[in-house]
C-alpha cells in the first residue's frame, strides 16, 4: 500500500556517493532552472506544498526510479499545471509560433523584484488549533498503519518502516497544517504535531547498536495512546 | 484584490485538487524528454502566457548560488560554540534567534537545533522526500536527496556515516531525525578540542555543511583552513 517515495529501510540502494563540500550547488544549469521553475510556478497560488509533494509521489514507479531529483520536480510541475487548470495538454505538445494570449492568472506571476521578500517570508506551518493536545512529553505512543485515511492512495507523513511502532513523545512542536488532508484540497485541518522518539530496536529486526535511535515529526492523527 | 505572494505554502485557498492519482498518461510526457529541453519549453511556454518572469527565475538561483549557503549555518554554530547564553537560547527556541539573525524563511519556517555530545550524535534524513533547512544550509546536496541516503541513514546510520569517513565510539548513540514534517533540524556539532580562545570568525571556519548534517564532524583545528 505504499507509494515509490516511502523508501526509509530499504535495501539494495548500495553505498552513497558523497560529493565533495564545494562541489557546484547545481551540478547543471538545467537544475537551477527547474528549481526556480517550480518555485515561480508556486508563487501563482494554485497548490500548497502537500499538493506538490504528492505529485512527485504520483510519478509512477518507473519514472520515480528513472528520473533524477530535478527531472521529478519538472514532471511534477507539468502534471500539476495540467491537474489544476492552468495549462491544458494541447499547451504543453507544442510551443506556438504565434504570440500568445496573456492567461487569467499572469497578474500573480512572481515579479523578479519580489522574489527577496518572498523567499524570505516562506510559508510557516503552524496554526491555531481546535485540536487539543492529547500527549505530552515521556508519554508512550504507538503509531498507526501507514497511510492516508480518507484519500485511498493519498497523501501521509507516516512512513511505513515507523508503522505500528511504539515510541516515547519527545516533544510537543505546537499544531501544523495536517498533510493528510492539506493535500487533497480537505482544508489545513491542523493538530498537534510531535517529535516522537523511537528506539531503533523498534524498528528494525537488527538494529546496527542497541542505544540507537530515530525520531520522526508525527501529528496526533497517526498516534494512539500506549496504557502502561 | 489583496492577495500574498507565496510560493507553494503549506496551506491557504487553493482550487480543488484534481491530481489523477494514478494515471498512466501523465501530462509531463507531453513535453521533450530531455531534461534541459524539457525545462527550456516549460519555461517558455509559461513565459509567454505571462505566467513566470524569467527574471524572477535568474533571481531565486542568485539567492541559492551566492547568498544563501551552509556559511549561514556556520555563523549560527560558531556563536553557539563562542557564546553560552546564546547556545542556551538556540536549544531553547532556535526560531526566536533565527528571525533576529534574519535567517529564517522558506524551508526554515521551523526550526529545531539539535546538539551533539558525547553521549549522542545527532543526525538528519528526509527519507520521504527531501527536507532541508534552506536559509541555514542552501540547497541539499545530492548524496542527501539520493535513494541511498534516504533509505539507509535510519536503518543503518553507522554504515553510512562510515561512508563519509565517521567512526563513533560505541559509548556514543545516534539519533537521526527522519524530518517527515514542515520542521528543520540543524545539527550543532562538538567544538573541536584546542579551540579555546578562538574568536568566532576563526571558529567558522571548522564549521563544514556536511557537520551541521549531522554525517561529518566539526574540522579539527589542526587542519583549520589557512
Amino acid at each position: 500500500m505504499s507509494r515509490i517515495h516511502d523508501m526509509g529501510g530499504r535495501y539494495g540502494d548500495g553505498v552513497i556517493h558523497p560529493e565533495p563540500q564545494d562541489a557546484p550547488i547545481f551540478a547543471q544549469d538545467w537544475h537551477a532552472r527547474a528549481l526556480a521553475l517550480t518555485l515561480a510556478c508556486g508563487a501563482l497560488g494554485q497548490w500548497n506544498i502537500d499538493m506538490s509533494r504528492h505529485a512527485r509521489e504520483c510519478l509512477s514507479p518507473s519514472d520515480y526510479m528513472n528520473f533524477g531529483y530535478y527531472e521529478k520536480w519538472l514532471a511534477a510541475l507539468a502534471d500539476l499545471l495540467v491537474a489544476q487548470g492552468v495549462l491544458s495538454r494541447a499547451d504543453l505538445s507544442a510551443v506556438s509560433d504565434t504570440p500568445d494570449t496573456i492567461h487569467p492568472l499572469a497578474a500573480r506571476h512572481l515579479p523578479a523584484a519580489r522574489v527577496a521578500a518572498v523567499l524570505a517570508a516562506g510559508g510557516p506551518a503552524d496554526r491555531d488549533s481546535t485540536v487539543a493536545a492529547r500527549y505530552q512529553p515521556g508519554d508512550i505512543v504507538r503509531t498507526r498503519l501507514s497511510g492516508n485515511r480518507s484519500v485511498d492512495g493519498g497523501h501521509t507523513r507516516l512512513p511505513t518502516y515507523a508503522s505500528h511502532a511504539e515510541g516515547r513523545i519527545l516533544r510537543l512542536h505546537g499544531s501544523h497544517v495536517f498533510p493528510d488532508s492539506n493535500a487533497h484540497d480537505q482544508g489545513e485541518a491542523p493538530e498537534p504535531l510531535y517529535a516522537v522518539v523511537f528506539q531503533a530496536q523498534a524498528l528494525w529486526p537488527q538494529a546496527e547498536h542497541p542505544g540507537d535511535e530515530v525520531v520522526l515529526d508525527l501529528w496526533q492523527s497517526y498516534l494512539e495512546p500506549v496504557s502502561t | 484584490m489583496h492577495h500574498d505572494l507565496k510560493l507553494d505554502t503549506a496551506g491557504g485557498e487553493t482550487p480543488a485538487f484534481n491530481m489523477p492519482h494514478d494515471d498512466p498518461d501523465h501530462p509531463h510526457s507531453l513535453l521533450p524528454s530531455e531534461p534541459a529541453l524539457r525545462v527550456k519549453a516549460l519555461e517558455t511556454i509559461l513565459t509567454r502566457k505571462g505566467l513566470i518572469d524569467p527574471a524572477a527565475l535568474d533571481a531565486i538561483i542568485d539567492t541559492y548560488e551566492n547568498k544563501i549557503g551552509p556559511q549561514n549555518g556556520a555563523r549560527v554554530v560558531a556563536r553557539a560554540w563562542h557564546d553560552p547564553a546564546f547556545r542556551a537560547a538556540l536549544l531553547q527556541d532556535a526560531d526566536a534567534i533565527l528571525d533576529e539573525m534574519g535567517l529564517n524563511g522558506r524551508q526554515g519556517e521551523h526550526v529545531v537545533v539539535v546538539e551533539n555530545t558525547p553521549e549522542r550524535h545527532n543526525m538528519v534524513v528526509c527519507t520521504l522526500c527531501s527536507c532541508y533547512p534552506w536559509p541555514l544550509l542552501g540547497i541539499p546536496p545530492g548524496w542527501y536527496k539520493s535513494d541511498a541516503y534516504r533509505a539507509r541513514a535510519v536503518r543503518e546510520p553507522r554504515k553510512v556515516l562510515a561512508e563519509f569517513g565517521v567512526t563513533l565510539p560505541d559509548e556514543t548513540a545516534v539519533r537521526v531525525w527522519d524530518s517527515t514534517a514542515e520542521v528543520r533540524y540543524l545539527v550543532l556539532p562538538m567544538r573541536p578540542e584546542g579551540t579555546e580562545g578562538w574568536s568566532e570568525d576563526a571558529l567558522v571556519a571548522l564549521v563544514g555543511r556536511d557537520s551541521m548534517i549531522g554525517t561529518a564532524l566539526a574540522t579539527p583545528a589542526s587542519e583549520a583552513p589557512a
